[in-house]
């Protein structure tokens, strides 16, 4: 069974990065990592591999810069392989442009079976695996909390806003899970070492056979108008202890409904 | 000289933090209360291959030195994790090293891989309460039992581990004088309950981690448990106590890092006559001294693990960055706590547990003054002082 994990490399959440006035995104000049919300997918798709007793797993991801720091640390945790897609007429894609990108790139690997996380961590679209999924012309379930494979078929545990939907799908198909799915493992020192030696293909845009002018700026369907810094904070109530002081926290709380 | 970063280096530092980041203070301060062996960081450590490193890769091992061995340990202890989780790992990092440079097939084939994979815990069994830091003048002996076996009876102190631990690197007389290096023999020991009396003994800090007083009453031990050759064990146990400081060179300044990590961020919150205290050179310039010491010492570190790892004598090395990581680790720790006020004499504040633990290092394996007298009698060439 192979089967693919999307795969996105960001900058590092505990040193985030500023955007560029100019482009309006973010900047990723710095060491790009593994987005965390992807490391659900590579640990689900290593333990279905695992359980079928057979098959690897591969990745794919499309990042500035020839990245692949984000990639080592998928590949140490015992993914087989990874493709990953550099130009940079790739600046300034969308989601649709993204999609089409990691679709072309998938369908190299002919999967079984293609995961990615619900949303990435710095963009949260939160649209790019149901792009793919459309694009592959593949069955997509999205929101999973369990997967398994049982013969020629993914049964997947839906997480819903009540509980969760079992359901069933013929493969290959694309299914976005959930951080709840798996608890990833972390890389170990021989898989680490291992990592250095798997195989990352890299492609650019005409090694893949797009067309420039169909993803990157030059393609995008959306324009970024403007970008504006978050709210300050506003200072919070202080309250000094006169003797009362617990009736007015209580009485805080209890206007915010949280009591 | 070559300082160029090590990608290698810095994957096991990135690894090894991603890992202990999982265990915060708290985890680490509950254990110490409560008297509690962190079986669950062990575990998550030992999945990791991280416990061993240094152990060969033909034995189910990482194949790395004791350079790495000190990263990860060092990485450990930076995290908060101290003495208590470092310790946790160690001794089956330098405690079986004289197995792999001197031990017999059968003990390598029979131990390396389960301590590879973290299936073996080891405790060290040198020192003894009547001879201290005189190693030539330990009592236990182990006498030939007449079928190409031996029987060990004597007394160990400061044990560590061997509650946890299922065999022991354990040195006895076979021959020769008291006094004499010469006649000391190593064993790699069984820990059986039925003729080892283990009691832990109560102490200041890094009570995750029991210290044990071993009794000896006539263990038997196969011939084949011998680790390299009779007679010449306090020799062969160099290969264990030279790595064994280097690699507490990293934990001090490991648990240096954490306590200027805690100082310098308390440093910066707390405000007191309307300033933050860190504004003050009184405060700041212990905190930007002790920053300079730990570097130092891990320099040294450094230094004393690349000449180990590459066969060269390192006895000078390896007690000097023992001597100065102790010093750098414990000014730090006692700065934190200074830089703390009275807060740092709080549990919840976490420096008193650095402080505690990074004052063990002064102490053991070995104390400042003798590592002193070493230096000043076999590499100054100064008269012998005691």
């Amino acid at each position: 069974m192979k089967v693919v994990v999307c795969v996105k490399q960001i900058p590092d959440p505990a040193d985030p990065g500023a955007l560029d006035p100019e482009s309006k995104t973010l900047v990723r000049d710095a060491k790009l990592i593994l987005d965390e919300s992807d490391s659900y997918g590579v640990e689900m798709a290593l333990q279905l591999v695992d359980a079928a007793g057979e098959g690897e797993v591969h990745l794919v991801s499309m990042a500035p810069n020839n990245e692949t720091a984000g990639l080592r640390t998928a590949l140490a945790m015992g993914a087989a392989s990874a493709t990953l897609i550099s130009d940079e007429a790739l600046k300034g894609s969308d989601a649709l442009g993204t999609a089409k990108v990691l679709a072309a790139a998938i369908a190299r690997q002919e999967p079984d079976l293609v995961l990615a996380a619900t949303e990435s961590s710095d963009g949260y679209t939160g649209t790019v695996p149901e792009q793919v999924a459309a694009l592959m012309d593949l069955p997509s379930v999205t929101f999973a909390k369990s997967v398994a494979v049982d013969g020629g078929a993914a049964k997947v545990q839906r997480q819903t806003e009540a509980g969760y939907d079992e359901v069933e799908c013929p493969l290959p198909a694309l299914v976005s899970v959930t951080a709840g799915v798996v608890e990833p493992r972390y890389p170990s020192f021989k898989g680490i070492m291992a990592a250095k030696s798997k195989p990352v293909d890299e492609l650019d845009l005409g090694g893949l056979g797009i067309d420039a002018g169909s993803v990157g700026w030059a393609g995008a369907g959306q324009e970024i108008v403007s970008i504006a810094d978050a709210p300050a904070r506003e200072a919070g109530e202080v309250i000094e202890d006169e003797g009362d002081a617990y009736e007015r926290i209580v009485s805080f709380l209890d206007d915010l409904k949280v009591l | 000289m070559d300082f160029s970063p090590n990608p290698d280096h810095a994957l096991i530092v990135e690894a090894v933090d991603a890992v202990c980041a999982t265990y915060d203070d708290t985890y680490w301060a509950q254990r110490d209360e409560r008297h509690e062996f962190p079986w669950d960081f062990y575990a998550d450590m030992a999945a990791g291959g991280w416990i061993g490193i240094a152990i060969p890769e033909a034995y189910g091992g990482g194949g790395q030195g004791i350079a790495e061995a000190a990263l990860v340990l060092n990485r450990v202890a930076a995290s908060g994790a101290a003495m208590n989780g470092s310790t946790a790992l160690h001794l089956t990092m330098f405690g079986l090293n004289p197995v792999v440079k001197f031990g017999n097939e059968q003990l390598k084939e029979t131990f390396l891989p389960r301590a590879a994979a973290g299936d073996l815990h080891v405790a060290f069994g040198v020192t003894e309460p009547d001879a201290g830091t005189d190693t030539s003048r330990i009592a236990t002996r182990a006498t030939e039992d007449g079928m190409g076996g031996w029987i060990v009876n004597g007394r160990k102190i400061w044990s560590s581990k061997a509650l946890e631990s299922e065999v022991c690197l354990l040195l006895a007389r076979t021959d020769g004088q008291p006094g004499e290096f010469n006649g000391l023999t190593l064993f790699l020991v069984d820990l059986d309950p039925e003729y080892c009396d283990i009691a832990p003994i109560p102490k200041v800090g890094r009570n995750a981690v029991a210290s044990c007083e071993v009794a000896y009453d006539d263990l038997p031990v196969e011939g084949w448990r011998m680790v390299g050759e009779r007679g010449r064990g306090f020799h062969h146990i160099l290969h264990g106590l030279n790595p064994e400081r280097i690699l507490l060179s990293a934990m001090a300044c490991g648990i240096g890092e954490a306590a200027l990590r805690r100082a310098t961020h308390y440093a910066n919150e707390r405000e007191v006559f309307g300033r933050q205290i860190g504004a003050n050179q009184a405060v700041s310039h212990p905190l930007a001294k002790a920053h300079m010491e730990l570097n130092a010492a891990m320099t040294m570190m450094h230094r004393a693990a690349w000449h180990y790892d590459h066969g060269l004598e390192c006895g000078e090395l390896a007690n000097t960055a023992k001597y100065l990581a102790a010093e750098a680790s414990f000014f730090a720790a006692d700065q934190a706590m200074q830089t703390h006020g009275g807060l740092g004499y709080a549990s919840e504040y976490h420096v008193e547990r650095y402080w505690r633990e990074a004052r063990l290092q002064r102490i053991a394996p070995v104390s400042q003054e003798m590592t002193l007298n070493y230096i000043a009698q076999n590499i100054m060439g100064l008269p012998r002082s005691y």
